[in-house]
């Protein structure tokens, strides 16, 4: 049954690319062109995303759900350009996957464990869910193993480990405090490097357009110091948010309903923490729901789900700290004022000064011209100057 | 320098004048308490098309011009070497020294990051193009150098006569420099203001106002030695130096003919003349100012005029007056930052400006009383 199988996945395979995902040639292009730019990939680099794709090489992933509310795949089920399940059987060949199969119990293990051994050192690992690791790992078990050892177990011989949503990328909302099961992300657990995709849940293409990555070029993105993909996470939301002008125009929505919230103000002194959040959503927008909808651009602000210490950990109201730009206590007036004229007090000092002056002035100059006029006829003056100008 | 030239005058510290002073300095410290904890903009009317006010007409521009009394000496005596004016040269040096001191600490009040002041000293900061970096740098240097010419009246007060023989050994090169700085940010002084172009009324906009304010430095100078010379002389009942100040009116009317010659031939040959007989504030305090420039050759044009001192000391002050106005006027009347735009000084500033002066005037009677900077006295001087 399982050569029957096979078959019929070579046959499917050998179909042209756009009949297998259900769209036409023309849509199919564009796909390809967007998931190249979403990577930030040069010019002309979406032919080879085109040529990997047209392939159906298809490679093997194994999909692994821990600590987690199933979100990431919900919403990964959810994208339609195309719709998710014709790629995800058909770009890859995802062997294991809790949700989606049919199958349970054993019947699945055997096939995780007979993928595994078909497809060693080739195969995609993708985690979603957290970790967790107090008293020996035993709040989540799978198949009688532990998370930890599950995770261990399919990392080893793993071409590349992708850990998909927030709660495998630090831990998430199940690390939140007390954190009660020691949740934590998968690169705690394993040593290999992991791509972490995080956001609650993230955006699919990013998901997407590391794996067609990895099958275009044979590796993984480059990433930043916290392993998530620069073409996704290198920027603020707030750089690329539709509400930035309001911000930089210091006009805020102070309160929900407010008239600044009915005009589309922006949403910091809500709480936003586009501010100190890394994430492509203002451009790729947020679960492929269509245009405009994604947190910011429905009048919530950002609860800060990609970033570790803000999604889950700070209120969703408090005030985000700005990380490119500290907004100043106050702003310059807008209309400078020019001048105030004068004053009276201004005007008695000046009048006071001048007086005193001119008195003094007048004084000194009556003492002198008296002490020339007293002093020259007893010629006393002519006296004092006459040796000393000798 | 010979110590037998000058004397303390002695007496009191605390008389009503210099109580009075203090007083003044003290409301000004108050003010600027003001001003450094709440901003410029809670004491002062400056606004975006007036940023320079009178802290910097009055306590920088008019305050180091009226300080320009040692340099102007200075270059009687060491350029010119007429050593029968070097009784004179202690006094200004102190009027010089007091105010470019306090023309340095104004700068200060009105900087809106005071706080960031000593990058003018930090060579990564320089902007060496920048006339105001010229005129900061020779400021700062300057008031160094008077502090070191000074100097021997301090040594010689503490019988330190050793150490006033080695500082007078090097001082040839303290008074070359003092004679190069001056020289140099006084000119700048003016041409700060060729830079501001068309916002400066014609009258007072000219590519000669730096040799304009150069020599009515000079002018300032002298007149400032005719001024405390007499105010001195009346302050303390001190014996007048005539002999001394006759020649020296003389010298200054000389320099006075040649800067008006320049002055009125410069706007001549602009074609600005005709501004001058319209109807408006700059041309009323343009004329002020030329009547305040031509009234000492009447005070101390010929020998009988000068023969009574409230001439000299008439002519000094009518000559003083118009280099503050020339400056009032070029910096402040003569500015027009476009419509709308207005400048008087607040109630503030004007403390603060006249405690300045106050503080300046009580320096100058505690030093002279306790330092030997005045002329020794020939005779006993009926207290």
């Amino acid at each position: 049954m399982h050569h029957e199988l096979k078959q019929l996945a070579a046959a499917w395979a050998a179909r042209p690319v756009e009949e297998r995902l259900g769209m036409s040639r023309r849509e199919f292009m564009t796909f390809c062109a967007t998931l190249a730019t979403t990577l930030g990939l040069p010019t002309g680099a979406h032919a080879a995303v085109e040529q990997a794709m047209d392939k159906g090489r298809r490679p093997s992933v194994i999909w692994l759900h821990f600590q987690e509310c199933t979100g990431c795949t919900e919403s990964m089920l959810r994208a339609e350009h195309p719709t998710l399940e014709k790629l995800i059987l058909d770009v890859i060949s995802l062997d294991y996957h809790e949700t989606l199969f049919a199958a349970a119990g054993h019947q699945i293990e055997a096939a995780r464990k007979q993928a595994m051994a078909e497809n060693k050192g080739k195969y995609l690992l993708v985690v979603e869910g957290a970790i967790p690791t107090r008293d020996g790992g035993i709040y989540c078990k799978v198949g009688n193993q532990t998370a930890i050892e599950l995770t261990r177990e399919c990392a080893a011989d793993a071409a590349a480990v992708i850990a998909i949503g927030s709660c495998a990328a630090w831990g998430g909302m199940p690390s939140t405090d007390p954190n009660p099961t020691g949740a934590t992300g998968v690169h705690k657990i394993i040593d290999k490097p992991v791509v972490n995709i995080p956001g609650c849940p993230p955006n699919p293409y990013n998901f997407l357009a590391t794996v067609v990555h990895f099958l275009t070029f044979g590796s993984l993105p480059a990433v930043d110091h916290l392993n998530r993909p620069l073409f996704a996470y290198s920027r603020l939301i707030h750089e690329h948010c539709e509400r930035r002008a309001h911000f930089d125009a210091g006009r805020f929505a102070m309160e929900f309903g407010d008239d600044g919230h009915r005009k589309g103000y922006c949403l910091y002194k809500l709480g936003c923490k586009g501010p100190e959040t890394y994430a492509n959503c203002p451009t790729v927008l947020f679960g492929d729901a269509g245009a405009g909808t994604w947190p910011v651009g429905c009048g919530h602000p950002c609860i800060g789900c990609t970033e570790e210490g803000v999604g889950f950990t700070k209120p969703i109201h408090q005030l985000a700290k700005v990380k490119n730009l500290e907004p100043p206590v106050s702003y310059p007036r807008t209309r400078e004022e020019q001048g105030k004229g004068v004053s009276l007090g201004a005007a008695a000092v000046l009048a006071a000064v001048a007086g005193a002056a001119a008195g003094a002035g007048a004084m000194v100059a009556r003492n002198l011209g008296k002490g020339s006029g007293d002093q020259a006829p007893g010629s006393d003056d002519g006296g004092k100057s006459g040796p000393a100008g000798n | 320098m010979s110590s037998h030239e000058h004397a303390p005058v002695g007496g009191r510290l605390l008389t009503p004048v210099t109580f009075f002073c203090v007083v003044l300095f003290i409301l000004a410290l108050a003010v600027l308490g003001v001003r450094f904890v709440h901003g410029l903009g809670s004491v002062t009317h400056l606004n975006d098309g007036y940023p320079w006010g009178i802290w910097v007409v009055a306590d920088v521009v008019i305050g180091s011009a009226l300080a320009c009394g040692g340099f102007a000496v200075a270059a009687l005596v060491y350029i010119f070497n007429k050593g029968e004016y070097h009784p004179l040269i202690r006094p200004a040096l102190l009027a010089s020294l007091l105010g470019y001191t306090l023309a340095g600490v104004g700068v200060l009040f009105d900087l809106g990051r005071y706080w960031n002041f000593y990058h003018i000293f930090m060579p990564g900061y320089a902007s060496p193009n920048s006339v105001m970096f010229e005129v900061a740098v020779c400021i700062s240097l300057y008031i160094a150098v008077l502090w070191i010419e000074f100097w021997p009246a301090v040594l010689e007060k503490f019988g330190l006569a050793d150490a006033k023989k080695k500082l007078v050994g090097t001082m040839y090169i303290f008074i070359g420099l003092g004679m190069v700085l001056p020289m140099m940010h006084q000119s700048s002084l003016g041409s700060l203001l060729i830079v501001f172009g068309h916002q400066i009324h014609p009258l007072w906009q000219s590519m000669l106002l730096p040799l304009i304010y150069l020599m009515t430095a000079v002018l300032i100078g002298y007149a400032i030695v005719l001024f405390e010379s007499c105010v001195a002389a009346a302050g303390y009942r001190r014996s007048i130096e005539t002999h001394l100040l006759n020649p020296l009116a003389k010298v200054m009317l000389g320099v006075l003919a040649a800067y008006l010659v320049i002055r009125v031939g410069d706007i001549v040959a602009r074609g600005a003349l005709a501004t001058a007989f319209q109807f408006n504030l700059q041309a009323l305090f343009f004329w002020l100012e030329m009547v305040c420039f031509a009234l000492p050759f009447y005070f101390v044009g010929s020998e009988a005029m000068r023969r009574n001192p409230a001439n000299l000391f008439l002519g000094g002050l009518y000559l003083l007056l118009g280099g503050i106005l020339l400056r009032i006027n070029s910096f402040l009347i003569g500015y027009m930052p476009g419509d709308n735009w207005s400048y008087f000084p607040s109630t503030g500033e004007l403390v603060v400006t006249v405690g300045l002066f106050a503080l300046k005037i009580a320096a100058y009677i505690i030093i002279t009383r306790r330092f030997p900077v005045l002329p020794r006295e020939q005779h006993a001087v009926a207290a």
